[in-house]
């Protein structure tokens, strides 16, 4: 906590469970528990100006979970709902596609197709029925932790402060409306904040749970909703691809839903692993979208809706320990997704169920983390543990080994390492020396009519909205390097990554360059903070409310 | 005196409004509400007056759905002493706004009504000036600039040619500008304290008004659609493609 907090008073809430995150595992989580003991005071923070506003997700659900929670929600379907059709598996070259055999994972059979954020508004208000206080544009802006060493243990969140003005320093200072954070005590505080999340990235640090996990690996998804022109589509198909416009050595592909009313979702995802410094995801995206299947499918369509956001695909080998003294980690917020299906909806429901139902049982953290590993839950990381670390060695290897693995169910005797992202990009002179992604880079703004035209016209379909007056919440440690050493080594990738155009580099009026961060653009994907290859970009909470207003998604 | 202000449900100014794929209105399906922005600063004008021991007690009121209870939840967390909904599921226009709020105010014995200006979902900028017909009393419109002496309001308006200076007897009618202020955050701890204020929900039957549709919508249809612009090379360039344009 900075200097800035000396001096301020801030009101202390009491509460016995405190959830970071109103996403799926969250509510679930808050739902449980209520369920279980309902003499309990629970409250639950998101950092979106209402529920669902900052949730991005595909979404092909398995209901399983959800219908045990909250068996009720088949009655009362979020706005989008469509059950699960025909599986597509293609393969992409520039000009054409070839269908594949759908891999076992990818059987969508008794799924539903859904927007994750309305449904995620449903839970929220389950959840205020049973009489949890959901509390959204309430961000958790540091863990609350006392003590020290081995006796240090969370005991509660600090909210962020509103009304705070830049001035040059990290933390701004109080405007005239400055109204500061509550602290918000709790027995135990649930971390529920999706994919890197900020708190408990701070966590993973403070409590040393990666200590026998591998590095962490992430992907970067874009979703379009397009309203299509009568009679294209075919509500509930599921159509995937990998392939063009990505070479062999890079993971990911896409994805098409197809709803009602002449809708469909569009999505991309690539991992952040990719190696070529001069690669940008969104033109990978856009290019995709050009390919003649796709673009017989959009043509003549409008964008309703876009967003972005990273998805965690470390599973199993890189999940952190999910419990230390005093709180736990929940969903993505640790990493439960199973990358091999996509899937990680049904996955944060399961561990925030469990969560729940530990805590209602055992009283405290300790053993949660066991307890995940041994639930169904963990078994379903374990058994395919070996899918997405065999696609470091390109596509056709990935292939192969996942149908192996498949046949194994997981019975491999060995572990496949993953890699962090950050320390995954060749350098520049390196890059340009290959030809692979380097042809294709030089293509990636080539043909491209349908739209969004760019990034910025891409974010305007997210209602992203940043006080402007406010601090920064894009923390770079150290931006002298900037324009020299990363310029050099490579070429600023953060000016490509960032699927809004967050980061720029503009003359400094002095015959140089630097970089501006165009901070009110942020749509909280958290890529930044996971591709940086000198890993000083640190995302914070920005003021409560700020970010995407994702309707839909 | 009683200040009464007037709160209505609208789609997030945040929010990009698509028309319905029929043309017969904009899609509100999942779509995210707010107070008016108008209305939040007549509520923060009202609490402001009521902290200059100007008012005593602040009444929040809609004539709307349901659901606008979650606006009036956030109007008393912003500190509005209690709040009565009118349920009508149905559109109100101008004009049957203007008649319900009549019968509140003279069933509340209001001495100041606080609206916005307008709502950004129809823009009608109609209701206060109606209302203030309706009641026989005077008005404030456009105002970015409040303050009571005695039985009079001081009231700076935003006319076209600029500001305004002028004075109305209480009990009046004002409706709020953009610049009158900054509305306050809401509290974690007042929102916990709102949900217990009063809360009144009754039938809008109850307030007998007729209100025969006056408006009758023929379409809706999105803004035509921008063309791409051009990047000029410097401010002549600039100021010569406006000659060229006829714009200067
Ligand atoms: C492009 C894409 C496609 C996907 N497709 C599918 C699919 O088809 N099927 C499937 O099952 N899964 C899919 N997933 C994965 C799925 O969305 C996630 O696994 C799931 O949403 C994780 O749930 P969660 O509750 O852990 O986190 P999230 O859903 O990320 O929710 C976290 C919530 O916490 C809030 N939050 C974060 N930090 C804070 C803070 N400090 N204070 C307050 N609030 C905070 C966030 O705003 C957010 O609302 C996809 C993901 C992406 C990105
Ligand atoms: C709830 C609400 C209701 C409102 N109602 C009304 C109303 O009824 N009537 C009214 O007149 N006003 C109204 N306004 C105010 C009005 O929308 C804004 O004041 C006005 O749009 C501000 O225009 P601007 O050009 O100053 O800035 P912006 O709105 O910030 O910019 C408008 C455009 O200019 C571009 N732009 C911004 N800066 C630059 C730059 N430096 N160089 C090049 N391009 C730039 C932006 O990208 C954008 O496309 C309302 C505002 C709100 C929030
Ligand atoms: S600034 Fe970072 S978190 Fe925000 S949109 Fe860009 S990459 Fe994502």
């Amino acid at each position: 906590m900075s200097a800035h907090d000396e001096g301020i008073e801030r009101d202390v809430m009491e509460y016995d469970y405190a959830i970071v995150g109103g996403g799926p595992a969250g509510l679930a989580c808050a739902i449980r528990l209520k369920a279980k003991l309902p003499e309990a005071n629970i409250c639950l923070l998101e950092k979106g100006s209402e529920i669902g506003a900052h949730i991005l997700s595909g979404c092909v659900m398995e209901p399983g979970p959800l219908d045990e929670l909250m068996p009720s929600w088949r009655d009362n379907p979020p706005a989008i709902c469509v059950p699960a059709g025909t599986d597509e598996f293609r393969f992409y070259t520039r000009q054409r596609s070839y269908k594949l055999p759908t891999p076992p994972q990818m059987h969508n059979a008794g799924n539903f197709i859904v927007s994750l954020g309305e449904l995620c508004k449903q839970m929220a208000a389950q959840a205020e029925s049973l009489g949890v206080e959901v509390f959204p544009g309430f961000p958790g802006r540091h863990p609350l932790i006392d003590g020290e060493g081995d006796a240090a243990r969370v005991i509660g969140v600090r909210c962020g402060d509103m009304g705070r003005e830049a001035d040059g320093t990290p933390d701004g200072r109080p405007g005239d409306n400055f109204a500061p954070g509550v602290d918000i005590h709790a027995n135990v505080t649930l971390f529920a904040e999706g994919c890197r999340g900020s708190l408990s990235k701070q966590l993973i640090r403070r409590f040393e749970l990666d200590r026998d996990a591998m590095p962490q690996t992430y992907g970067l998804g874009f979703k379009e909703l397009w309203q299509l022109p009568e009679g294209r589509t075919t509500p509930g198909l599921i159509q995937h691809s990998v392939g063009w416009p990505l070479d062999n050595a890079t993971y990911g592909g896409s994805f098409v839903y197809h709803l009602d009313q002449d809708r469909v979702y569009v999505g991309y995802v690539v991992g952040l692993d990719y190696a070529d410094p001069r690669f940008s995801p969104f033109e990978a995206f856009q290019q995709f979208k050009h390919h003649p299947d796709m673009r017989a499918l959009l043509a003549g369509g409008e964008i309703i809706a876009t967003g972005a956001r990273t998805i965690i695909e470390g599973g199993w080998q890189a999940l952190p320990k999910m419990d230390m003294p005093g709180a736990l980690l929940i969903g993505d917020g640790a990493g439960t997704l199973n990358v091999p299906k996509i899937k990680g909806v049904h996955q944060a429901i399961r561990s925030g169920m469990l969560a729940a139902d530990h805590l209602a049982a055992a009283g405290e953290p300790a053993g949660y983390d066991a307890a995940f590993r041994a639930s169904a839950a963990g078994e379903e990381l374990r058994k395919v543990r070996n899918i997405r670390p065999g696609f470091n060695r390109g596509l056709w290897f990935g292939m192969a080994n996942a149908a192996l693995e498949t046949v194994l169910g997981g019975r491999s005797p060995w572990t496949l390492k993953t890699h962090s992202d950050w320390d995954s990009l060749n350098s520049l002179a390196a890059a340009r020396a290959h030809d692979g992604q380097a042809a294709m880079a030089a293509n990636w703004e080539a043909e491209r009519s349908l739209p969004p035209r760019d990034r910025l016209a891409s974010v305007y379909f997210a209602n992203t909205a940043h006080e402007e007056a406010q601090p920064v919440h894009l923390r770079v440690a150290d931006t002298s390097i900037c324009a020299t050493r990363c310029a050099e080594e490579y070429g600023n990738p953060c000016t490509r990554f960032c699927p809004v155009g967050v980061y720029e580099m503009v003359d400094d009026g002095q015959g140089g360059r630097q970089l501006q961060i165009n901070a009110s653009n942020c749509v909280h994907c958290k890529a930044c903070d996971i591709k940086d290859p000198y890993q000083v970009i640190d995302w914070v909470t920005p003021e409560g409310g700020s970010g995407p207003n994702y309707q839909t998604m | 005196m009683k200040i009464l202000v007037g709160i209505k449900r609208v789609i997030d100014y945040n929010v990009r409004v698509q028309v319905n794929r029929e043309g017969t209105g904009v899609v509100k399906d999942g779509v995210k509400m707010s107070i008016n922005p108008f209305d939040e600063i007549a509520v923060e004008e009202a609490l402001r007056m009521k902290e200059r021991g100007e008012a005593e007690e602040v009444v929040v009121v809609s004539v709307g759905p349901e659901a606008a209870q979650q606006q009036l939840r956030t109007a008393l967390a912003m500190g509005a002493d209690r709040a009565v909904l009118y349920q009508a599921e149905e559109e109100i226009q101008p004009l049957a706004a203007a008649r319900a709020l009549l019968q509140i105010v003279q069933a509340e014995d209001a001495g100041l009504v606080l609206l916005g200006k307008q709502a950004i979902d129809d823009d009608a900028n109609q209701v206060g000036q109606m209302l203030a017909a309706l009641w026989d009393r005077p008005q404030a419109t456009f105002v970015s600039k409040l303050e009571r002496s005695g039985d009079t309001l001081k009231a700076m308006r935003e006319v076209d040619a600029g500001l305004e200076n002028i004075e109305v007897d209480l009990p009046a009618v004002v409706t709020v500008d953009l610049r009158l202020n900054e509305p306050r955050f809401v509290k974690m701890p007042d929102i916990m304290k709102a949900k217990r204020k009063p809360l009144d929900i009754k039938p809008f039957a109850e307030l007998g008004v007729e209100m025969p549709p006056q408006l009758e919508v023929g379409a809706h249809e999105p803004p035509p659609k921008r063309q791409g612009g051009t990047k000029v090379e410097s401010v002549a360039a600039l100021v010569q493609a406006l000659k060229d344009k006829g714009v200067l």
